[in-house]
C-alpha cells in the first residue's frame, strides 16, 4: 500500500484547492481536506511511503552498526567490550529527543539527517541485544571446536555465531522499526523532520493542530495512520518472535 | 525419634495404590496417552523404585499421583488411592491440605526447590506451622531438631543460613527434612540425587535408607539409575514408553529378570566390580517409541532381539509369573527369557583387544598448572601484595602412551575439565609443559600451528551445544577436513562417508540439522568431527554423562572400537568410575587440582587404594543388590580451591587420616610396582591390610 500510494491517491499530495479548505469528509475527500484544501487521504497515502523509507532506513542503520558493535564487543570481551559498552552507555544517557533536536537544528533537517539521527539513537538497544546473544553463544562448545581447528576470529564471528544471532536480530529490528516510525513522526510534529509541503505524517499532525476545532479530520487522519502502523508493526514483530524464537530469548 | 508424631493408618488398604492409570495429554495433534494402564502398590514403609529411560513417563506419573498434572494433562481412567481414599476425585482445594502433610515430594534440583530469600530454619518451620499450627518458637526449635536428625553438622547455625550458603548435598538434606517433618504417608522422590556428586549421592542414599526405616511412609522413588535402585529400593517397577514392563522385588528383578528390556538395560551398564575391560556392552537397538506411534503388538517388540510374530500381533498383558513375591512381567516369552537370556541380549561377549606395540608417548604433560585470579580482591590482600587465586589445576604431570586411553576421575570441581582444556589450549595454562609427540605446544590454541592443531581434538560434554544448530552435521564434520587437511571435493566426500560409517551413522544423516537427530547421534557426529583430522590424542570430556544408559552403552562400544581399530590415544574424563574403568587402560584419580593415584585400570581396582579412590569406589551405585561394597563415606563437599588445606589436601575429608602428619606435611608418592603409584602418608602395605580387611568384613 505504501509503495503504490502515489499511484492510487485520488489527488496529488501538494495539489492545493483553496476553495475547498478545511472540508469535512465527503465523497470526494474521504477524510476531508486541510487548511490549504489538500486532500488529507491522499497525503496520508503518499506520506506512508516516506515514513516507511525514513523509519526503515533509520532502523536498518541502527541494526547494521549495532550488529557490528554487539558482535565485536561480545566476541572479544575484556577491554574492547568495556570501551564499546561505555560508549553505548553515553549514547543511551542522552535524552533521545534532545539529541535529535540539537543535531537537526545544527545540521539542518533533511531526510538523510533524520535517518542518521534515528539510526544513532537505536544503536545501543540493538548492540546490547546482539551482545547478550553473542555472550551466550561464544561459550557454546561448537565455538570451542572451531577454535580447536584454528579458525580465525572473523570466521567464528560470521560463520559460527552470526547465523544464530539473526533470528533474535530480526525480531529486534522489527521492534526498532516500529519505534522509529514513532520517532520520525514525533520529529515531524516538532517541525524537525522533513519540511513542508512534504506529506510527512508528523508534520501534518503538527500543522492540523492549529485548525483542530475546524477540521479535526486533518489531525486524526495522519495520527490514526501512525497508530495503526505502529500497532501492526508491533503485532508483526510479536509474530516474528513467536516464529523465530520459540523458546523465548531474554532481553 | 521423639519429634515424630505418629499418624494412624486409616482405611482398609494402607499405602499407595495406583489402579489402571491412564494419563492423556491434549496436544496440537490430538490427545496422546502418555501413560497407559499402569498399576502398582506401595505398602507403608516400603521404597518402590520406578526406573526408566528419559521420555518413559516417570515424572508424569509422579505428577499424576499428587494430582498436579500440567494444564493439558488429564487422568483419563484409573484410580489413585492413598490409604483407600481416591485422590483423583479431590479438587485442587482439597488437595492443598494433603500436599505437604500427607504427600510430600523431593525434586531433582535442590537449588530450585528452596526459597532463596528465606533462611533454612524458617523454611522448615513454615512447613511445620502450616500443617500443625504450633507456635513460632516451637516450630523453630523443631526445625533445628529436624536438621540434626538429617545429620546436618552444626544444625543451629545452619538453620540461620540461607540456601546459597549451603552445598547441593546439604540442601538436599534440608529438603528431605522438610519432606519428612510432617510425617507423610506418601513421599515421592524424583531423581533426588541425580544432580549430586557420587560421593554426596552415597551419603544421601544412606541417609534416606536409614531415616525411612523409622517411618511408616510409602516411598515412590523415581530414577534412571539402576545402581541407586539396587542400593535403596525394596521393590522396583521398570517402565518403558508409559507402560510397566516388569515389576517385582529388587532382589529378583535384578537377578532373574523376566523381561528383555530389563535384561537389556542391566546389560548396558558397565560394571566396575568385574575385572573385565574387554567385554562389549549390550545395547538396545532403536529408540523409545513416541506415544503417538506405538507399535500394535508388544511396545518393546521393535527393539527386542527375541521378538516373534506373535509378539508383534497383539499387546501382551502383564502376567504374574508365579515365581514368587509378586514378580510380574509384560513379556509373553518370559520363560524363554528366564532360561536362555542370551537370546534376548547379546551376552557380554569378549572383544579382542589389540595391545599397542609402540612405546611412543603421545602426551607428556609436565607440571601443568592453571591458576584463575579471583575477581573480587580484598583490601588486606592488596596491602600484602598478593592476589588470591583459584588453583584449579595445581601441578599435574602425566604421560599417555600411543594407543592407550587414560581415564581421569574425580568429583565435580576437582579440576579434571580445566586440565583437559589446558591440554587442548582452550584455557591458557599458567605453567608447565604440554608435549605432544616431541613438540612442546604453545599454551593457547590460537598460537598453535595447523599441524599441532591436528594432533589434539576434543569431544565435549553437552551434545546440544557441541554442534552449531545452523549447520548441517555433514558440514560440521567436513569443515575440519577442508580447513586442516585441504582435501579435494571428491576425496572429501569419501572421507566423510568413511567417518560417518566409523561412528555407526548412516551417511544420509549428513544433510540433517542437529535438532533433527537425537542426543546420542549428536555425540557421534561430534566424535566424527574430532576424528576428522586423525588426531594423535582425543580428549573426551564427559561425552556420555548426559545420555541414557542404553545410549551410553552403544557410544562406549563405539569409542572402544575406535580405540581398537584406529589406535587413537584418548584422554577420557568422567565422574563415573565405572565408565572410566570400562574404557580406559590407565586411570588417574584427581582431587583439588592434583593427582593422588595413578595406575593401570586393573591395578586401581585392587587394594592398595588411595583413601579417596576407595571412597569413590564405595560410593559408586552398583546395579546388583548383592554387591559387596565397603562403606567409606566422605564428609561434606569438595573444599574451595582458593584456600587449599595445608599438608595433604585431602586430610579434612579423609576417612583414614592417621594424625598430625597429614595436616602438616605433603604426602610422598609411593610406588607399588607396575607404575601403580599412590600419594599418601600411609605405607602401602598397611593400606592393603586395612582395605582387604574391610572387604573381608563384608563377605
Amino acid at each position: 500500500m505504501a509503495f503504490i500510494g502515489p499511484l492510487v491517491a485520488p489527488y496529488g499530495y501538494s495539489d492545493q484547492n483553496l476553495s475547498e479548505r478545511l472540508q469535512p469528509p465527503s465523497r470526494e475527500h474521504i477524510i476531508g481536506t486541510d487548511q490549504f484544501g489538500r486532500d488529507v487521504f491522499s497525503r496520508v497515502l503518499v506520506g506512508s511511503r516516506d515514513i516507511y523509507l525514513t523509519a526503515g532506513s533509520g532502523a536498518l542503520l541502527a541494526v547494521l552498526i549495532g550488529l557490528a558493535i554487539g558482535l565485536i564487543a561480545g566476541y572479544f570481551g575484556g577491554l574492547v567490550d568495556e570501551i564499546l559498552m561505555r560508549l553505548i552507555d553515553v549514547l543511551l544517557a542522552i535524552p533521545p529527543l534532545l539529541l535529535a533536536m540539537i543535531v537537526l537544528f545544527s545540521l539542518g533537517s533533511s531526510r538523510l539527517n533524520v535517518v542518521i539521527v534515528v539510526g544513532f539513537l537505536y544503536i545501543p538497544m540493538v548492540s546490547r541485544v546482539v551482545r547478550s546473544v553473542v555472550l551466550d553463544l561464544k561459550t557454546r562448545q561448537f565455538v570451542e571446536a572451531a577454535k580447536l581447528r584454528g579458525e580465525t576470529s572473523l570466521y567464528i564471528m560470521f560463520r559460527e555465531i552470526l547465523p544464530s544471532v539473526l533470528p533474535p536480530l530480526a525480531v529486534e529490528a522489527s521492534m526498532r522499526f516500529s519505534y522509529a516510525i514513532f520517532l520520525v513522526a514525533s520529529l515531524g510534529f516538532l517541525g524537525l523532520g522533513v519540511q513542508p509541503p512534504s506529506p510527512d505524517w508528523g508534520l501534518m499532525v503538527g500543522e492540523a493542530r492549529n485548525f483542530f476545532s475546524q477540521a479535526m479530520w486533518a489531525l486524526f487522519g495522519p495520527a490514526g495512520a501512525v497508530v495503526i502502523l505502529v500497532v501492526s508493526v508491533g503485532f508483526m514483530s510479536d509474530g516474528l518472535r513467536r516464529m523465530l524464537l520459540p523458546g523465548g530469548v531474554s532481553e | 525419634m521423639s519429634i515424630r508424631t505418629t499418624k494412624k493408618v486409616q482405611g482398609a488398604s494402607p499405602g499407595l495404590e495406583v489402579r489402571d492409570l491412564t494419563i492423556t495429554y491434549n496436544t496440537e495433534d490430538g490427545p496422546l496417552d502418555t501413560v497407559r494402564n499402569l498399576s502398582f502398590k506401595i505398602a507403608p514403609g516400603e521404597i518402590y523404585g520406578l526406573v526408566g529411560e528419559s521420555g518413559s513417563g516417570k515424572t508424569t506419573i509422579a505428577r499424576a499421583v499428587v494430582n498436579y498434572l500440567a494444564s493439558n494433562g488429564t487422568i483419563k481412567s484409573g484410580r489413585i488411592l492413598l490409604d483407600g481414599v481416591d485422590l483423583c476425585t479431590k479438587t485442587k482445594k482439597e488437595m492443598r491440605s494433603i500436599w505437604g502433610s500427607d504427600i510430600t515430594m523431593v525434586h531433582q534440583d535442590p537449588n530450585k526447590s528452596v526459597n532463596p530469600s528465606m533462611s533454612i530454619g524458617n523454611q522448615i518451620a513454615e512447613m511445620v506451622r502450616v500443617h500443625s499450627g504450633i507456635s513460632k518458637a516451637e516450630a523453630r526449635k523443631k526445625a533445628v531438631d529436624m536438621l540434626s536428625w538429617v545429620r546436618m553438622p552444626d544444625p543451629s547455625r545452619v538453620a540461620r543460613r540461607y540456601p546459597h550458603q549451603l552445598s547441593g548435598g546439604q540442601l538436599q538434606r534440608v529438603l528431605i527434612a522438610i519432606a519428612l517433618v510432617t510425617n507423610p504417608r506418601l513421599l515421592i522422590m524424583d531423581e533426588p540425587t541425580t544432580a549430586l556428586d557420587v560421593t554426596t549421592e552415597a551419603v544421601i542414599l544412606d541417609l534416606i535408607r536409614d531415616l525411612l526405616m523409622e517411618y511408616q511412609t510409602a516411598v515412590l522413588y523415581i530414577t534412571h539409575n539402576l545402581g541407586v535402585v539396587a542400593r535403596l529400593c525394596h521393590r522396583v517397577g521398570v517402565i518403558y514408553a508409559g507402560a510397566l514392563m516388569e515389576q517385582g522385588p529388587v532382589s529378583r528383578v535384578f537377578k532373574k529378570m523376566l523381561h528383555p528390556y530389563t535384561l537389556g538395560l542391566l546389560g548396558s551398564v558397565p560394571r566396575v566390580e568385574l575385572d573385565k575391560r574387554d567385554i562389549v556392552l549390550n545395547t538396545i537397538p532403536g529408540y523409545i517409541p513416541q506415544p503417538d506411534s506405538l507399535p500394535a503388538g508388544c511396545i518393546f517388540a521393535p527393539r527386542c532381539r527375541g521378538a516373534e510374530d506373535a509378539c508383534r500381533a497383539s499387546r501382551p498383558p502383564l502376567v504374574d509369573t508365579k515365581e514368587g513375591a509378586d514378580h510380574i512381567t509384560a513379556c509373553r516369552r518370559w520363560q524363554v527369557v528366564k532360561n536362555t537370556p542370551e537370546k534376548f541380549a547379546n551376552p557380554q561377549e569378549k572383544r579382542e583387544m589389540r595391545e599397542p606395540t609402540t612405546e611412543d608417548i603421545v602426551l607428556d604433560s609436565v607440571n601443568v598448572k592453571k591458576y584463575f585470579p579471583i575477581s573480587r580482591v580484598r583490601l588486606g590482600d592488596l596491602i600484602r601484595g598478593k592476589r588470591p587465586v583459584v588453583k584449579a589445576v595445581d601441578d599435574i604431570s602425566l604421560r599417555i602412551r600411543q594407543g592407550f586411553t587414560m581415564g581421569i576421575v574425580g568429583e565435580s570441581g576437582c579440576g579434571k575439565t580445566t586440565f583437559a582444556r589446558c591440554i587442548a589450549g582452550l584455557e591458557k595454562a599458567s605453567a608447565g609443559k604440554i608435549i605432544v609427540g616431541d613438540e612442546n605446544l604453545p599454551y593457547v590454541v590460537s598460537k598453535r600451528s595447523a599441524d599441532q592443531l591436528k594432533k589434539i581434538q576434543m569431544v565435549f560434554q553437552n551434545p546440544d551445544a557441541s554442534l552449531n544448530p545452523q549447520h548441517t552435521v555433514g558440514a560440521s564434520v567436513a569443515r575440519p577436513l577442508t580447513r586442516l587437511k585441504n582435501l579435494s571435493k571428491k576425496v572429501l566426500q569419501e572421507r566423510l562417508e568413511e567417518l560417518f560409517q566409523s561412528v555407526n551413522l548412516p551417511k544420509e544423516y549428513m544433510n540433517r540439522l542437529p535438532h533433527e537427530i537425537s542426543g546420542g547421534e549428536k555425540q557421534r557426529v561430534a566424535i566424527a568431527r574430532a576424528l576428522a583430522t586423525d588426531p594423535k590424542l582425543l580428549i573426551c570430556d564427559e561425552p556420555i554423562s548426559s545420555l541414557d544408559v542404553s545410549v551410553q552403552a552403544s557410544l562406549m562400544n563405539t569409542l572402544m572400537e575406535l580405540q581398537n581399530r584406529r589406535g587413537t590415544s584418548c584422554l577420557f574424563i568422567s565422574h563415573d568410575l565405572a565408565a572410566v574403568k570400562h574404557l580406559s587402560s590407565w586411570i588417574a584419580v584427581i582431587y583439588l587440582g592434583r593427582l593422588w593415584e595413578i595406575g593401570s585400570a586393573s591395578d586401581i581396582l585392587k587394594p592398595p587404594h588411595h583413601p579417596y579412590t576407595e571412597a569413590l569406589f564405595s560410593a559408586l551405585p552398583i546395579p546388583d543388590p548383592d554387591a559387596k561394597q565397603s562403606r567409606v563415606r566422605l564428609r561434606e563437599a569438595v573444599p574451595s580451591a582458593v584456600t587449599i588445606p595445608p599438608g595433604c589436601r585431602f586430610h579434612p575429608r579423609c576417612p583414614r587420616k592417621v594424625g598430625e602428619i597429614c595436616e602438616n606435611e605433603e604426602p610422598p608418592w609411593q610406588d607399588y610396582g607396575h607404575w601403580h603409584k599412590i600419594c599418601c602418608h600411609i605405607p602401602l602395605e598397611e593400606l592393603v591390610e586395612i582395605q582387604t580387611a574391610d572387604e573381608g568384613d563384608l563377605q
